[in-house]
């Protein structure tokens, strides 16, 4: 068919143009959050990650722009489009995936936990605070025993009367130490699964940092140990009784992590092709040798590629036809792919690659806490394999 | 009170000449000019819990809409582009004229403008329209605030500070050191399309083709050229007494 559309030139950082798959609106966001990250993260973030810290200033910074559950509705929220959302975790992750987890957990993990399972009562009382930052939420569903198979899980929650009981310890808790409420998921003692809403100054409760990480390490993560801690009935999701719950969760969760890791692809692709133009070995850029062509060029693939498929699994989820098992191919190409790029951006910068002063090594090694989170990559695997074949390999 | 704030659609990235219409190459993406930013965020300040209505007024291609809906975005409540082949063009003399008519409709008690234009950087247009307007002007405002039927303006100059009182309505330049723009919500984003938007012609405005464009131009670009190479620079080769020989040529210069 004749066509009078104008060839553009090739973008390198947009090299299959997906930028014009996108609305004005979806683009304004995520050039809002883009200068955002530009302006307040990307500078600072080497830094923190040094020190092992994520600045509490950035949390009504965050709160501000509209990002704690903007894709959910009711309740003061901003009910965007998937896509949108997807936008934003990936510009956040293009600065840190750190500060993408810290937003990922409040509004698709905490937040839409209680959006989804939550008593009115519980909404009222929770969204809107946790939307404007005022009130800052974890999600308690991993134990030290127990990771891929929640079904293993130890803690528990006991009748009191008409209130709960609460004892046992959770793992690996994004945002847990500075958490004004925990979503914590407890097996009853008939064997149902049921979600409780726990409170930072509920007695028996604790949330301590967790330390010597190498990854994220520009985000809090915690232990959340219960010893007796009592519940009111009030904080218990009423509904919900079964594995089905939390796991409702993660899928949400897992989805930002299709886009998410596509921001941390691109910003080492960036770096390293920035990198490589610049750098002179035997007389001339690295750039302009082979072997340093096929890795910028595989990494533009992979970038490319990882944001086509977070664009249309993103389109699906607006279109309501998304199932958990396309998140899983999702996330496990992608996450995989984002790895590939880092490391290979790693190799092209060369002794800089491996400091603090290119954002290259944070995401690598941050990419592989995002490759075991919100599913590991052989869990992923498992659930392709399954809706591919029928069979359940799990166990 | 009404503020209008006057926002330009400029080029992202480095700006091109096109060499046939020696016009600055429009085509490709823009953005709200950063300088009208702070205009922008000056309006909403003083607007704040007020029921004050802040208008963001352009001249430009329909493609300006994009920095217009950046300004609703931020908070104004509504926009008004002047859009018009006829327009294209416009030098200072021709886009005051027509911005002057725009502002003329809405009747604002405070016009206000950033203080240049980051792709032409003319940082005149403000002087121009209040011209036309008939109406007071403060340029360079490093703080601002309105009290009754006055605004009151801390002027930056090369100085120090000039404190300054203009009756309203009145024209005022901010400048980019008032304040630190607020970054768009996503609320404010999703909630920018459903604001009012008019775009104008020239007959709207009564404006006649004529007035407007290049034949309502007072300024014509002759020709384009690179800046001649400097024929009486120096170059000083550094054979051990180059620090001396610098030394040497500034006090020669009379300037040490």
């Amino acid at each position: 068919m004749a066509t009078t559309a104008k060839k553009t030139e090739i973008d390198p950082l947009d090299y299959l143009a997906v930028d014009a798959l996108l609305s004005d609106e979806e683009r304004a966001i995520r050039d809002t959050v883009r200068q955002f990250v530009t302006e307040k993260v990307k500078p600072y973030v080497g830094e923190w990650f040094e020190r092992g810290e994520l600045p509490l200033e950035l949390i009504p910074e965050l709160a501000s722009l509209g990002l704690f559950g903007m894709h959910l509705e009711g309740y003061g929220l901003p009910e965007a489009s998937s896509v949108m959302y997807g936008l934003v975790c990936q510009e956040l992750e293009a600065g840190d995936a750190g500060i993408r987890s810290l937003v990922s957990v409040q509004g698709s993990l905490s937040m839409y936990a209680i959006w989804k399972w939550g008593s009115e009562e519980q909404k009222q009382r929770w969204l809107p605070a946790m939307h404007a930052g005022e009130k800052i939420g974890c999600f308690g569903l991993t134990e030290p025993d127990a990771g891929s198979d929640p079904g293993a899980m130890r803690t528990t929650a006991k009748r009191d009367g008409s209130d709960w009981i609460l004892n046992g310890a959770k793992m690996w808790i994004t945002n847990g130490s500075i958490a004004d409420v925990a979503v914590v998921w407890a097996r009853t003692e008939d064997g149902a699964i049921n979600g409780f809403l726990v409170e930072k100054d509920m007695p028996g409760f604790e949330a301590p940092l967790m330390h010597h990480k190498m990854s994220l390490r520009a985000s809090i993560t915690s232990e959340l140990v219960l010893k007796d801690v009592h519940v009111p009935e009030e904080n218990r999701f009423p509904e919900i009784s079964t594995l089905r719950g939390p796991l409702s969760c993660l899928n949400e969760a897992r989805f930002g992590i299709v886009f998410g890791v596509v921001g941390s692809a691109r910003t080492c692709l960036e770096t390293a092709l920035d990198y490589a133009k610049e750098r002179i070995v035997f007389g001339k850029p690295i750039a302009g040798y082979q072997l340093t062509q096929q890795k910028l060029a595989e990494m533009a693939l992979e970038v490319n590629r990882g944001a086509l498929v977070a664009l249309h699994l993103g389109r699906m989820k607006d279109e309501g036809t998304l199932r958990p098992e396309h998140v899983s191919m999702g996330k496990m190409g992608n996450v995989r792919g984002a790895l590939d790029v880092a490391r290979t951006a790693r190799s092209i910068l060369g002794g800089n690659g491996i400091t603090l002063e290119y954002p290259v090594i944070r995401h690598m090694n941050n990419l592989e806490t995002v490759l075991t989170y919100e599913g590991t990559h052989e869990v992923h695997t498992l659930s392709v394999g399954k809706a591919l074949t029928g069979e359940n390999a799990f166990r | 009170m009404k503020i209008a704030v006057c926002v330009k659609h400029v080029p992202e990235g480095t700006s091109r000449i096109d060499p046939g219409t020696k016009r600055l190459d429009r085509a490709g993406e823009g953005a709200l000019n950063h300088f009208d930013a702070n205009a922008v965020e000056e309006a909403l300040r003083l607007k704040g819990d007020s029921d004050t209505e802040v208008v963001a007024v352009s001249l430009g291609p329909q493609k300006a809409l994009d920095s217009l809906r950046k300004a609703l975005a931020m908070g104004a409540d509504r926009a008004v582009l002047v859009s018009d082949d006829a327009a294209a063009g416009s030098d200072l003399v021709a886009t005051s004229r027509l911005l002057a008519a725009a502002l003329a409709k809405e009747e604002p008690d405070l016009v206000l403008f950033g203080q240049q234009a980051s792709d032409a950087d003319g940082a005149v247009l403000w002087a121009a329209v209040a011209e036309r307007l008939g109406r007071p002007v403060v340029s360079q405002a490093m703080e601002l605030s309105v009290d009754g039927g006055t605004v009151h303006v801390k002027r930056q100059t090369e100085h120090g500070y000039d404190t300054i009182e203009a009756p309203l309505p009145a024209v005022v330049a901010v400048s980019d050191a008032i304040n630190e723009p607020r970054y768009p919500s996503l609320k404010g984003i999703m909630g920018a399309k459903k604001k009012p938007q008019d775009v104008l012609s020239l007959a709207d405005l009564g404006v006649d083709a004529g007035d407007a464009g290049e034949a309502g131009s007072r300024t014509t670009v002759l020709a384009l050229g690179d800046p001649p190479a400097r024929a009486d620079s120096q170059k000083i080769e550094d054979d051990g007494n180059a620090a001396q020989a610098i030394v040497d040529f500034l006090a020669e210069k009379r300037l040490i």
